[in-house]
């Protein structure tokens, strides 16, 4: 249990004695006489400890730690913090720890360390002091909670940034009025502006908290104002719970509300939207492939999903030969990775082509049979070479991570497979526009008879077409292997999504499937806070059924009379 | 979806197409056609490649639907219909490539082609009547195709499986037909044969004959309509139409 | 000249064999232990099992081998009259459960369900649970059908969406919260109409009902073939357009025999769950579904026996390849796909039909059967 854990526990503990006392006294019932007698017995045993406390008294700063009532300590903690007493921090320190100690006659206060026994009010080591006479500084609750404040208050005036922030946002989570001039006071010095963000929520939270009913109502408004510009889930919950508030700051603090509900609305929206891209552009490179081999050959390769997962195993190979040669540089070995699977996919897809696929032309129905047979085949050998177990591909330390915007966690290695799909979307709309081969597989693809009576030599066309699909299959597969696990299995989970990507976007161009990835990416994303993962994917694919009615050749079918037929 | 439209046609006209366009992806097949036929014309239409015949045939049976325009058929809509519809109205079609059930026998595709019940329910119940047995055998004899009539389609030579398609129609009964290129890859007698079989079909129906073999169109001896960029160039008699200088230019090129 | 090869009659064969054959095999097990013709146990439940896959296989071969339809979906039939029959044997179950409560079948009682979701109501009566075992495959296909065909979705696409649908459903039926028991399916059955299903006699009762039941969809679907309705289900496989040019309408056309599929499908999995103990959501894996297409292809699409001879064929070769070389057998299955549409397109049956004299291709409904002599 952490300090803030215990408190609150400690907190609780005495709120129920409280109100199981107060149900007591209301109405003594034989039911009731049990948790009366054990509440009984728990407050003999606090006044007994009241009663041996020391009660010396000679340095007046200290004095008050060896006090007999809990309040004299709690103040005297309170007060060594607000007036930043130098031994402050190691003498609350040690009370909070259990390890500061007072003789049960006369005055002085000491720590009792591993190191051995030191003056609490120098820190200078003492010896020959008897065990036996000395006591230790009880706690309770209230003491409990002045050193967490008082501990708090002595981080916000720490050198190091972090720290002070730290400590402020463990004010937001415990305000209290009582460490407000202390509040301001730092923040007036502060300079960093995480830690300054962090405090001005902490003293709105202070300004609101039950014990600073005495606050002009002005500047209660100016803190919920505060509050309402942070616009955090944190800064909601301090609103929401602002007791007996004036009509002017109840009101204030409900538009705030209000305000914050939908900034954080949007933002989840926001992340939503990031996170449907990022999955969009697994799907679009997943599926680009796919858009490539059925929009020119009309070939439904099952066995797509297996490609990928084989470039996934080619990132896997290639980074162990390299972090084998030079170790640490994991991105290396994933950036050569990227040309070996789109080659090894290639090649493979080229195999595939020359030797199945093309004695299957003008079967769509028997291709896509024989390739399910082919994708089973392939599942099976890579798991019969490298076990059926995920294999560990690393992700190297400039992916791994994420940065803040606003409100929207952006996970690195998701935004290198965004930028990653848009630059393979970039370089295959290239080639299929600027080059020979491009322009080769669009006359193929519009007119495959009349292509072959130009010259075009189709089965060339073919087969480098299916080649490239393959490729850009092994190169989702590298993708893949940065955020999924590695596996025979891999195509499989894959597979029908970037279908329905093909399905929804049509093959007529490849702006299509980007359209259709994005959108189901994104409408998967969105939905999932509403309905839960697994519903939002049979939504959406029972939208895109019930689309295929509007348009059942996709966003962007091919057009024009050969198509008809 | 039936409602006659108030439009000028004559009451003796079947088939009324008025400012017809279809545009694909920019290229206009069908600009402005307009095209009347009378009840029991028979009309050839004729034009060179890509002048819109097709698109034409496409647009009446509901195939593809006018981006503007009125094609009414006995005074009903027919851009709002879909091919089943426009075909149980009474029009039917014969296709440029002839597309018969392969697998079937000669005899079972006349036998679907037949006037009748077009439910597919009922189908499971229908049993062969006499009724449908006699029309079978007469349409075996007229297209005479009587020696093939249990073999399957699929068997049949390129002639023949125009000749079955012709037949179909004629089981269809349809009051307008609209034959595609019926005779490409028939010898010049099986030509002839077609053309007397037309013209004998057009004492009982409307024919819209679209063709490219002349010495076929000048055997039919009807009107003639020449198409070209997807408009009425010319219309006449073969005589009429083969003078036009202008259908002259189009066919022989500029 | 009467033609050599009557092409459906192989439906009736069909029928016969699988009655005489799931019968005897029935019978045989019932005889005592040590007599040398007993059949052991195992034995009847793998043919009950088989023989429910033959079912699902005429159903996937109506739609494809008929119509043209490659559907990846069918399992979801399969599955769903599977998951009617494994609801009711559930109820079956009553107090016997682990928890015993006599309202809730087990699973709920686990989730801390307090009474049953309405549509678990009338499953305690097998008559009902045999109806929803035809109406709710029969429904979905409905629904599904009429909207794809409706917008001509076809060819690859219609395939695909097929394998989104049931892609879909398993999902849902992973869910606990859909009420079938999520993950773990429905299991753990006692009875079937007050016999014990582990009773030798009760299994062998159960594999002659499976046997009488695919000899029944055999029959019936050769003579839904051979009528008028066969014919159109071809001319629509082969020249859809030119079907509606004609006036039909072949959405119409297709989604009847969709449906009817569907409804044999869910006879099939009601069958298949009852001999084999257990239903869950894995049932409706798109792989299975696709598995049934191969075993229509590998005994011949178009004909109806071939599919039975496929789907006892291949899954004969699965328990053994299982068996003795588990590792081989995607090898195997995968192979099995690739020969077959390379060079057994037309299957088992193809070869057959190779090997008699020529001239009777393909399916022939009613006028070559209706012995026309006309031919010279």
């Amino acid at each position: 249990m952490g300090k803030e854990g215990r408190c609150s526990f400690l907190k609780k503990r005495t709120k129920k004695l409280l109100f199981l006392r107060s149900r007591a006294v209301a109405r003594v019932s034989d039911r009731r006489r049990g948790a009366l007698l054990f509440f009984k017995k728990e407050v003999l045993a606090l006044l007994f400890l009241l009663f041996i406390s020391p009660c010396h008294a000679e340095d007046p700063a200290l004095a008050g730690l060896r006090a007999p009532d809990y309040d004299s300590v709690a103040a005297t903690v309170t007060d060594l913090a607000a007036h930043r007493h130098p031994r402050a921090r190691a003498i609350i320190t040690a009370l909070r720890d259990g390890t500061l100690y007072a003789p049960d006659e006369g005055p002085g206060l000491y720590i009792l360390g591993p190191a051995g026994t030191t003056d609490a009010a120098t820190g200078a080591p003492v010896s020959g002091l008897d065990p036996d006479s000395l006591s230790k500084v009880q706690q309770n609750n209230r003491v409990r909670i002045a050193v967490a404040g008082a501990l708090a208050l002595l981080d916000l005036s720490a050198p190091d940034a972090a720290t002070r922030r730290e400590a402020a946002e463990a004010m937001v989570a415990h305000p209290d009025s009582g460490l407000l001039p202390a509040l301001t006071t730092a923040l007036a010095q502060e300079t960093d502006p995480p830690a300054h963000a962090a405090m001005v929520l902490a003293r709105a939270a202070a300004l609101l908290s039950s014990g600073a009913s005495g606050q002009s109502q002005q500047a209660q408004l100016d803190a919920v104002a505060a509050l309402r510009g942070e616009g955090n889930q944190q800064a909601r919950a301090i609103l929401l719970g602002i007791p007996n508030p004036p009509p002017a700051v109840r009101d204030a603090a409900r538009s705030a509300i209000a305000a914050i509900d939908l900034q954080l609305r949007l933002w989840s929206v926001g992340q939503g939207v990031f996170y449907g891209a990022s999955l969009g552009s697994v799907l679009l490179i997943a599926a680009l492939g796919l858009a490539i081999t059925f929009g020119v050959m009309g070939v439904i390769n099952m066995a797509h999903g297996e490609l990928m997962m084989i470039g996934a195993y080619v990132t896997w190979l290639v980074q162990g030969a390299t972090t084998a040669a030079w170790p640490g540089q994991a991105g290396l070995g994933l950036a050569l990775s990227v040309p070996a699977a789109f080659l090894a996919c290639g090649a493979l897809g080229i195999a595939i082509e020359r030797g199945l696929i093309r004695f299957l032309y003008g079967r769509p129905l028997e291709t896509l049979l024989a390739t399910w047979g082919l994708s089973l085949v392939l599942q099976q050998a890579v798991r019969s070479l490298f076990g059926p177990t995920n294999v560990s591909v690393i992700t190297p330390a400039f992916m791994s991570g994420a940065v803040k915007l606003g409100g929207i966690e952006i996970t690195l290695n998701r935004l290198v497979i965004i930028v990653f799909a848009a630059v393979v979307m970039l370089a295959l709309t290239a080639l299929l526009r600027l080059t020979p081969l491009g322009l080769q597989m669009r006359a193929v693809t519009q007119n495959r008879r009349m292509a072959a009576l130009m010259g075009i030599r189709t089965p060339r066309v073919d087969a480098l077409t299916f080649g490239l699909g393959s490729g850009v299959a092994g190169l989702a597969g590298v993708a893949i292997s940065q955020i999924d696990n590695v596996s025979p299995n891999l195509g499989q989970g894959y597979i029908i999504d970037s279908f329905m990507v093909v399905v929804f976007g049509g093959v007529g161009n490849l702006w299509g499937t980007l359209a259709g990835a994005l959108s189901l990416g994104i409408a998967n994303k969105i939905l999932e806070p509403l309905a839960g993962a697994v519903l939002a994917k049979i939504i959406v694919l029972v939208l895109i059924i019930l689309f295929i009615q509007r348009r059942p050749r996709g966003l962007f079918p091919l057009r024009g009379r050969a198509v008809e037929s | 979806m039936t409602a006659p439209i108030g439009t000028p046609a004559t009451p003796s006209s079947l088939l009324y197409l008025d400012a017809v366009s279809v545009t694909f992806d920019g290229f206009r097949a069908l600009n402005k056609l307009s095209l009347v036929l009378a009840h029991g014309e028979m009309r050839a239409i004729i034009g060179p490649n890509g002048a819109g015949k097709t698109t034409m045939m496409d647009v009446i049976t509901g195939k593809t639907r006018p981006d503007t325009g009125e094609v009414a058929f006995r005074g009903v809509d027919l851009t709002r219909m879909d091919e089943p519809a426009i075909a149980r109205l009474g029009i039917g079609r014969k296709f440029q490539k002839p597309t018969v059930f392969e697998h079937l026998t000669v005899r079972t595709n006349l036998l679907l082609s037949l006037k009748g019940g077009r439910q597919a329910f009922a189908a499971l119940f229908a049993r062969l009547t006499s009724d449908e047995a006699g029309r079978i055998e007469a349409i075996l004899a007229r297209t005479r195709l009587a020696p093939h009539a249990n073999r399957m389609a699929g068997a049949l030579s390129h002639g023949q499986k125009q000749w079955l398609e012709i037949g179909m129609l004629l089981g269809q009964d349809p009051e307008l037909l609209l034959v595609d290129e019926p005779v490409a890859g028939m010898t010049d007698a099986e030509t002839m044969q077609t053309a007397d079989l037309l013209r004998d079909i057009n004492r009982t129906h409307s024919v819209v004959v679209v063709e490219h073999d002349m010495a076929f169109v000048r055997a039919l001896g009807v009107r003639v309509t020449v198409l070209h960029e997807g408009s009425v160039l010319a219309e006449g008699s073969v005589e009429q139409v083969s003078a036009n200088p202008r259908v002259v230019e189009v066919y022989l090129g500029r | 000249m009467r033609l050599p090869w009557r092409p459906l009659s192989g439906a009736d064969w069909a029928a016969v064999c699988v009655l005489s054959g799931g019968s005897a095999l029935a019978l045989l097990s019932l005889l005592p232990e040590g007599s040398p013709l007993h059949v052991p146990q195992f034995a009847v439940g793998l043919a009950g099992k088989y023989l429910a896959y033959a079912i699902l296989a005429v159903a996937v071969d109506l739609v494809w081998g008929f119509a043209g339809i490659l559907t990846l979906g069918h399992a979801a039939f399969f599955a769903l009259g599977g998951y009617a029959m494994g609801m009711y044997l559930m109820r079956e179950i009553g107090t016997r459960g682990v928890y015993g409560n006599p309202n809730l079948p087990d699973f709920m009682v686990f989730l801390s369900w307090d009474h049953l979701p309405w549509y678990w109501y009338g499953f305690s009566h097998l008559p009902f649970a045999l109806l929803m075992a035809l109406l709710a495959p029969g429904a979905l296909a409905g629904c599904f059908g009429w909207l794809a065909f409706r917008s001509r979705v076809s060819g690859v696409y219609l395939s695909i969406i097929t394998q989104a649908l049931t892609y879909a459903l398993m999902l849902a039926f992973f869910r606990n919260d859909m009420g079938f028991g999520g993950n773990n399916g429905l299991t753990d059955f006692k009875d079937v109409a007050g016999a014990n299903l582990h009773q030798p006699g009760t299994r062998a009762a159960l594999l002659a009902l499976t046997a009488l039941a695919l000899a029944f969809c055999l029959l019936a679907s050769r003579a839904i073939l051979g009528s008028r309705f066969g014919a159109l289900l071809v001319a629509v496989r082969d020249a859809e357009s030119r079907t509606r040019f004609i006036g039909y309408r072949p959405e119409h056309i297709k989604l009847l025999v969709w449906v009817y599929s569907a409804l044999i499908a869910g006879v099939g999995g009601a069958f298949y769950v009852i001999q084999v103990g257990i239903i869950n959501p894995g049932e409706f894996a798109p792989g299975n579904s696709i598995e049934a297409v191969i075993w229509v292809a590998v005994g011949g699409r178009g004909t109806l026996w071939g599919p039975v001879l496929g789907a006892l064929l291949v899954n004969l070769g699965k328990t053994l390849f299982t068996g003795l070389l588990p590792e081989l057998w995607l090898y195997a299955l995968g192979l099995l796909f690739i020969l077959t549409t390379l060079f057994l397109p037309r299957g088992v049956a193809g070869l057959w039909r190779a090997a008699k004299p020529a001239g009777a291709a393909e399916v022939t409904p009613e006028m070559t059967s209706a012995d026309h002599e006309a031919v010279p």
